[in-house]
C-alpha cells in the first residue's frame, strides 16, 4: 500500500501532506467547519507515532460510514473504506479480526456512530474490541442539512425541529463508559492539542478506545442555532467546554446550559478482544 | 382553472401530506428525500398540520414506528430514498403482511456502492416484491396527486395495503414546477379519514403479526396476493373520481404518440417527459411512448393493449439486475406479460441513466435509431443482452 501518492509528494508543502491524498483536495468541508481541525490533530498524533517508530503507517486503516465527518476516509493516504451510514464499526470489526495486525480507526459523526450505528458502538465497546472510534459531535445530522441528531441539545432549532428540540440528548461518554472499554475521552476542536494528546495515547493502547470530539458546523447547525458565523460558533463552543483532569462520568452531561466537560473519563488496561479471542481459539 | 403555486417535487409531496391531515410522520433524513419531511416539520411547527413527527434513529425504525402507529388506526406518512429504502426492506414485508395502509414516498436514488446520491430506480425496483402498491410519477403535479390517491387506495377496505409513491430524485424532488395544490377540505372529501382496518384496541385486545404456523401462513399469503391484485379495480375507480373532482386524469399507464406507431418505448418516471419532447420535436409519428405509472400491481391488460400492434418495443430500464436472464426489471415485467398473452414481440432492453447520468434527447434518438435498425432484423437476431446507453466501455 502506498501511503502517499506521487502527486502528493510532488506538491508537498505541509508536514501532514504525506498522510493525505492531495489529488482529492480541495475537500468538501465548508469553510469554518471543525472537522478539518479534528482530522489534522488525529494525523499529527499518527505522525508523532510514526516518527517515533511505534506505528507502521502501512498498517493504519481508516473506516468511516457516511456523513461530513465520515468523509475523512476519502482524503487520508491510508488504506480506507467509506462504507455505509451507521455500519463503520461493524466493518471495522471485520477488518480488525481478519487481520489483527492492523491499527483500525473509525471516524464518524454523532448520527453515524451513536444514532443509526449506536448498536454496533455498544457491542464493540462491550467486547473491548481493539479499534479506535472518533465520534465528531456537531449536534446535528450535518451532511443531510442539519436535522435533529441524538446529541442535539434540548430546545435547539434544527430543520426537523423548527419549534425547538423536545428530546433529551444522548450522553455517549456515559453510555460507552458503562460498557467498561479501555479508553473513553472527550476532546474539542477548540483545543486541538488535546485531540492530538488523546489520540497519541489511544494509539499506544489495546482494546476499545473511544474519543468524542466536540466540533463546529457553522453551515447547518450554526445557521439554525443562531450562530451562522464560524468564529461566533467557535467562540460559543469555546465558552461551553472546560478541560478537567480525570473527570467523573457523572460530569459528562452534554449540556448546552451548564457546559461540556473535556477530559479522559476512563483509562483501563484490560486485555483487548483480540487477545481474549486468542486465549480461547488457539 | 385553479391558481398554481411554484413548488419543488418534495414540497409538492409535503403539501399533499398536509391535505391528507396525516396524524403521524416518522422519518430519518436522507438525500434527496429529506426536504419532504423538513417541510412537513415546518407545517407542524406553524400549526398548519396537527401531526406528530417522530425523529427516529434509522429508516428501519422509521417504518417500524409507522407500523406501530398505523396499527393504532392513525394515518401515517413516511419517506425515504436509496440506502434508507434498503434498510426498510425487512419492515416493508411486515407492513404489507399486517395489511396496514401506510403511505410512503420514495425519492428515487441509486444504491451504493460506490456512494451515489443521484437518481435512478435501483431503490424502487429493489422493493417491488414486498407486497406494496407502487406507483411512480412523471412530474411534480403528479407526485402531489399520487399521495392523495395513495391514501384513498390504501385505506379502501378491499385493499388495506401500504402504498409507495415515487418521484425521481433531484430531477423532480429539487426542481420547481407550477402545482395546483389540493386543499385539506378537497383532500379529505376525496379520501376521508375512516378506520377501515383492523387496529389495536385496548377494549378488545388483539395480537397482530403473531405466529402463523404452517396451518395458517399460506392462507394469509394468498389473501395478500388477492388484495394486491384487486387494488387495481380500486385504483381505476380512484383515478376516475379524481378526474371528476380535480380535472386531472391518470391511468395505470399513459400512452403518448400515434396509437399505431411501429416503435414503442416503455419507460417510467421523469425520463418519459424527455421521450415525449423527442416525439413532439421530431414529429416522430412512428414512435410511441408507453409510460408505466402503476408498477404494482402491474397493469398487464394495458401493456398488451398498447404493445399489441408495435413492430418493436424498447424498454428503458433505470435499474439493473446482474446475473438475471433479463437485465432490467421493467423489461422482465413486459416480457412476461407479453409471453403470458401469447404475443411474440421484438423487445429490446436498454439500461440507461444509472447513478444520475441524464438520459438526454440524444440518447433517446440513439435508442430509436437502434430500434429502427433492429426492426428490420428477424427476431432471432435481436440482442440477447441489454444494451447500455451512454456508458463508457
Ligand atoms: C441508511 C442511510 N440513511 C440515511 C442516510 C443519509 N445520511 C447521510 S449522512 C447522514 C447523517 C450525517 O450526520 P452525522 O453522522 O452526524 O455526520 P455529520 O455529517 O454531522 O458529520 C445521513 C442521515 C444514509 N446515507 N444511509
Ligand atoms: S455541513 Fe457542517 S459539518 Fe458538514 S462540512 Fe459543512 S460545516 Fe462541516
Amino acid at each position: 500500500m502506498a501511503v502517499t501518492s506521487e502527486a502528493s509528494l510532488r506538491y508537498s508543502t505541509h508536514p501532514l501532506d504525506k498522510y493525505l491524498r492531495a489529488d482529492r483536495l480541495p475537500h468538501i468541508w465548508c469553510s469554518g467547519c471543525g472537522i478539518g481541525v479534528a482530522l489534522g490533530s488525529i494525523l499529527r498524533a499518527i505522525d508523532r507515532r510514526v516518527r517515533e517508530g511505534s506505528l507502521d503507517p502501512s498498517k493504519v486503516v481508516f473506516v468511516t460510514g457516511i456523513g461530513c465527518s465520515a468523509r475523512a476516509s476519502f482524503y487520508v493516504g491510508f488504506d480506507s473504506a467509506h462504507t455505509i451510514h451507521g455500519r463503520a464499526i461493524a466493518f471495522a470489526s471485520g477488518a480488525k479480526l481478519a487481520n489483527p495486525e492492523l491499527q483500525v480507526m473509525v471516524v464518524g459523526g454523532d448520527g453515524d456512530i451513536a444514532g443509526i450505528g449506536g448498536n454496533h458502538l455498544i457491542h464493540a465497546a462491550r467486547r473491548n474490541l481493539d479499534i479506535i472510534v472518533f465520534m465528531i459531535t456537531n449536534f446535528v445530522y450535518a451532511m443531510t442539512g442539519g436535522q435533529l441528531a441524538p446529541t442535539t441539545p434540548q430546545g435547539l432549532y434544527t430543520t426537523t425541529t423548527p419549534h425547538g428540540n423536545p428530546e433529551r440528548p444522548l450522553n455517549v461518554i456515559k453510555l460507552v463508559s458503562a460498557l467498561m472499554p479501555n479508553y473513553v475521552a472527550r476532546a474539542s476542536i477548540t483545543h486541538p492539542p488535546l485531540i492530538e494528546q488523546y489520540t497519541y495515547k489511544a494509539l499506544g493502547m489495546e482494546g476499545f478506545r473511544f474519543i468524542e470530539i466536540m466540533s463546529t458546523c457553522p453551515e447547518v447547525f450554526g445557521r439554525h442555532a443562531g450562530y451562522r458565523d464560524p468564529v461566533t460558533l467557535y467562540n460559543v463552543l469555546r465558552s461551553k467546554v472546560r478541560v478537567k483532569q480525570n473527570p467523573h462520568v457523572d460530569e459528562s452531561e452534554l449540556s448546552w446550559e451548564s457546559g461540556i466537560v473535556l477530559g479522559e473519563y476512563l483509562i483501563r488496561n484490560e486485555p483487548g478482544y483480540v487477545r481474549k479471542l486468542k486465549e480461547v481459539v488457539r | 382553472m385553479k391558481h398554481k403555486v411554484p413548488l419543488s417535487g418534495n414540497s409538492a409531496v409535503a403539501y399533499a401530506v398536509k391535505a391528507m391531515d396525516v396524524d403521524v410522520v416518522s422519518a430519518y433524513p436522507i438525500t434527496p428525500q429529506t426536504t419532504i419531511v423538513e417541510k412537513i416539520a415546518e407545517f407542524v411547527a406553524n400549526g398548519e398540520l396537527d401531526a406528530k413527527v417522530i425523529h427516529v434513529e434509522s429508516e428501519h425504525s422509521a417504518l417500524s414506528a409507522a407500523v406501530g402507529a398505523s396499527a393504532t388506526g392513525a394515518r401515517i406518512f413516511t419517506a425515504s430514498s436509496s440506502q434508507g429504502i434498503a434498510l426498510m426492506y425487512e419492515i416493508m414485508f411486515i407492513a404489507s403482511s399486517m395489511r396496514l395502509p401506510i403511505v410512503m414516498t420514495i425519492a428515487t436514488r441509486a444504491l451504493s456502492a460506490p456512494i451515489n446520491i443521484w437518481n435512478d430506480h435501483s431503490d424502487f425496483m429493489a422493493v417491488s416484491d414486498t407486497g406494496w402498491v407502487m406507483m411512480m410519477a412523471e412530474n411534480n403535479q403528479e407526485a402531489h396527486d399520487d399521495v392523495v390517491l395513495a391514501y384513498r387506495i390504501a385505506e379502501d377496505p378491499r385493499v388495506l395495503l401500504p402504498v409507495a409513491t415515487a418521484l425521481d430524485g433531484f430531477f423532480m424532488t429539487h426542481t420547481i414546477e407550477p402545482i395546483e395544490v389540493i386543499s385539506r377540505e378537497e383532500g379529505l372529501e376525496f379520501a376521508p379519514k375512516k378506520k377501515t382496518w383492523y387496529t389495536l384496541d385496548p377494549d378488545n385486545p388483539v395480537t397482530m403479526g403473531a405466529l402463523g404456523d404452517p396451518n395458517w401462513y399460506f392462507e394469509f399469503k394468498k389473501q395478500q396476493y388477492e388484495a394486491l391484485k384487486n387494488s387495481r379495480t380500486v385504483f381505476d375507480e380512484a383515478v376516475k373520481e379524481f378526474e371528476k373532482k380535480f380535472g386531472r386524469s391518470y391511468g395505470p399507464v399513459e400512452y403518448f404518440g400515434n396509437e399505431d406507431a411501429e416503435v414503442v418505448l416503455v419507460a417510467m418516471g421523469h425520463v418519459s417527459g424527455n421521450i415525449k419532447a423527442f416525439i413532439e420535436k421530431t414529429s416522430a409519428g412512428n414512435v410511441g411512448l408507453l409510460r408505466v405509472k402503476l408498477y404494482r400491481p402491474f397493469p398487464e391488460d394495458l401493456i398488451v393493449k398498447h404493445l399489441e400492434n408495435a413492430e418493436i418495443v424498447g424498454v428503458i430500464d433505470r435499474a439493473l439486475v446482474p446475473g438475471s436472464p433479463y437485465g432490467g426489471p421493467l423489461y422482465s415485467d413486459v416480457i412476461v406479460t407479453l409471453s403470458k398473452n401469447n404475443l411474440s414481440k421484438k423487445v429490446v432492453d436498454f439500461i440507461a441513466g444509472l447513478g444520475g447520468r441524464p438520459v438526454t434527447l440524444g440518447h433517446i434518438k440513439n435508442i430509436v435509431e437502434k430500434l429502427e435498425e433492429l426492426k428490420l432484423k428477424p427476431q432471432k437476431d435481436l440482442p440477447k443482452e441489454p444494451l447500455f446507453v451512454g456508458v463508457r466501455e
